[in-house]
């Protein structure tokens, strides 16, 4: 047998990393088919949100929706604002839609701040660029985040135009202060976000969101349903989404 | 092995040298240690500007390790004899290069034991995946060149022939590696500053005046320190270089803010005017800005009188000041300012802190180190042919 040189034992090994890459390039990965839904789970063509501003903004200082769902998810609690977490929230109108800010509409328009989350976009910029397809998106439209694979390079918070997305400075462990053991927690070093509580459409549950609102001022279907209430409501209210000129097709309504 | 017995043996001065940069590099180490424990919170980075400092640096980077082209492209493609000696600094520098630029991306991780997830899931739609690819890429295709050429001239034959077209391909390699780090901002529809075309041709355009300018430096500290003279016209041509490179860069920086500030739509002017006089009584970086255009303007001067390019001495401190300027205009300028306002109008001020400070400096020592080392072994290898 011809002896093994160094040389010709990197050769072959080179060549043989090429041709794994290659295949697993060429392969099926990503494109496998999503396992069905579990037997009674809630399911949809597109799932969509509808924010009645209005209604919202019946009790003000209300945070019932958010407290249920940081509360659901294991979200920490930071004093420091530069090391939030947050997967809903409120803003000041002004923020979240600066393009139709104006000084003397104020009254009628910022009539109080506007809840904010992921919005789950059909053309979702922070799945186009997630190196690792740690961001991905569902058939019905929800953009979901892998946090065992998540390297933490935050490419997906530069690229989303919303900034909905959280990165975890650090151990986000300590800072939550009621457990939920029906949810993960995260490690520090990786990117989080609203997943329209996919693990309770699993279980034929509404998002906790939707469920917490007092005053039913989120409203939560198939967009792609023309009986859904979604479609019923968009039908007849004018509404806003953000930032809509940029293509990608966020799927939160807002009732104005 | 690759000749590394050469950059054992060296003067005092040397191992001086060696000496400080093993220290700066060991701070660095234990700086990111700390950050890998506590996670990068310990940077001053935040919610609204997630990416700083580290960014910043591989950035810039790019830009001086695609910038060998501009002494390999005239010499292979062009024949141009009087960068014939240089070639391989150009060469060994954009190896280093390349490789400070990977490890400010590593340590820029949320989760470094996880980067291998970018080979176990490739992914043809995501910008990094390309410049993973592209940096690399270049990474193999200089330090093959390198290796090649330089065993030639050691053993005093030509270099083989297969050598010449992987060296053609590493021309338009150079540029891919600084398109495809443009793309990574370029392409991102809720970020204005960076979202413009011209992006990558003006990162082009500063890194073949900050990568040539930091290769005549490199060329006079070369001659102080060892019996090698790169000699006077390399270095006279590499500042002609410069200078076309620096007066397209500051062109293109011009026309950049005049789409912004003239249409005077918001979400374009509001990143200059942050930069450059602040937002809601917040400044942070308009001190170095200003900087920056004060060196760059003061050096497009020094460069087009061919009196002062000429002196070298002058010439010496203009490379400085133009290599100053591009690393604020194209490091911290170009993130931070992509960054405020954020999506939803917040102005956070991002500073820096020491551990952060650390890690790059340890990143810098290492590259420098590299550098240091390559450049020996190369001088070792004409010391020993005379």
């Amino acid at each position: 047998m011809k002896k093994m040189t160094r040389k010709g034992f990197l050769k072959a090994g080179g060549a043989a990393l090429v041709v794994i890459a290659g295949k697993r390039i060429a392969g099926t990965e990503g494109a496998a088919a999503a396992p069905p839904p579990p037997p009674g789970a809630l399911t949809a063509k597109r799932w969509a949100m509808v924010v009645d501003l209005a209604r919202c903004r019946e009790k003000e200082g209300c945070t019932a929706c958010i407290a249920a769902c940081h509360r659901e998810h294991n979200v920490p609690q930071f004093n420091d604002r530069a090391h939030e977490v947050k997967w809903l929230w409120k803003e000041p109108y002004a923020n979240v839609f600066p393009e139709n800010a104006a000084q003397y509409t104020e009254a009628a328009e910022r009539g109080g701040p506007v809840l904010v989350t992921c919005n789950h976009c059909a053309s979702p910029a922070c799945v186009r660029v997630c190196p690792t397809q740690a961001t991905w998106q569902r058939e019905d439209g929800i953009v979901m985040m892998d946090w065992h694979r998540c390297i933490g390079c935050r490419y997906c918070v530069a690229a989303c135009p919303y900034g909905s997305r959280s990165f975890n400075w650090e151990d986000p462990r300590p800072h939550i202060s009621h457990l939920n053991a029906n949810y993960p927690t995260r490690t520090k070093g990786v990117v989080e976000k609203c997943t329209f509580c996919e693990e309770r459409l699993a279980k034929g549950q509404l998002p906790a969101c939707v469920e917490a609102c007092p005053a039913k001022a989120i409203v939560f279907g198939d967009i792609e349903d023309p009986k859904s209430e979604v479609r019923a409501v968009l039908r007849e209210r004018f509404s806003l989404r953000r930032k809509p000129e940029l293509g990608t097709q966020p799927h939160i309504f807002y009732l104005i | 092995m690759f000749m590394f017995e050469k950059a054992v043996t060296g003067s005092r001065r040397y191992w001086l040298w060696i000496g400080l940069l093993s220290v700066v590099m060991l701070g660095g180490l234990f700086a990111w240690l700390r950050q890998f424990n506590q996670g990068l919170g310990i940077t001053g980075l935040s919610r609204d500007v997630s990416w700083g400092l580290y960014i910043a640096q591989f950035t810039f980077l790019v830009g001086v390790a695609a910038s060998a082209v501009m002494v390999v492209l005239p010499y292979y493609l062009h024949n141009f004899k009087v960068f014939g000696r240089i070639t391989i600094l150009g060469e060994f520098l954009a190896i280093s290069s390349v490789t400070m630029c990977m490890l400010f991306i590593f340590v820029d991780m949320g989760q470094p034991m996880r980067v291998l997830n970018v080979m176990l899931y490739p992914t043809p739609h995501s910008m990094m995946f390309w410049d993973m690819v592209s940096l690399g890429g270049y990474l193999v295709l200089n330090a093959t060149i390198a290796y090649v050429t330089l065993s030639a001239e050691r053993k005093g034959v030509p270099p083989p022939s297969w050598i010449k077209p992987v060296i053609v391909l590493s021309i338009p390699w150079a540029v891919s590696i600084h398109t495809v780090t443009a793309f990574l901002y370029a392409g991102l529809p809720g970020r204005s500053f960076w979202l413009t075309a011209i992006l990558a041709p003006r990162f082009l355009a500063s890194a073949f005046a900050a990568g040539p300018a930091l290769l005549i430096l490199l060329c006079m500290v070369i001659r102080k320190v060892s019996k090698f003279d790169c000699g006077r016209e390399p270095i006279q041509k590499l500042a002609v270089i410069v200078t076309y490179a620096m007066c397209a860069n500051v062109f293109f920086v011009l026309m950049e803010m005049f789409t912004a500030l003239y249409s005077g739509i918001p979400e374009d002017a509001e990143h200059f005017r942050f930069l450059f006089f602040g937002l809601e009584g917040h400044a942070p970086l308009a001190p170095w800005m200003w900087t920056s255009v004060i060196l760059a303007a003061a050096a497009l001067v020094l460069l087009i009188a061919p009196k002062m390019r000429h002196n070298e001495k002058i010439l010496a401190a203009t490379c400085g000041m133009v290599f100053l300027s591009l690393w604020i205009d194209k490091g911290m300028g170009l993130i931070v300012g992509g960054f405020v306002p954020s999506p939803l109008g917040a102005v956070t001020v991002y500073v820096p802190t020491p551990p952060e400070v650390a890690i790059t400096l340890g990143i810098w020592a290492l590259g420098m180190l590299m550098v240091t080392v390559f450049y020996k072994i190369t001088l070792a290898v004409r010391e020993s042919l005379v």
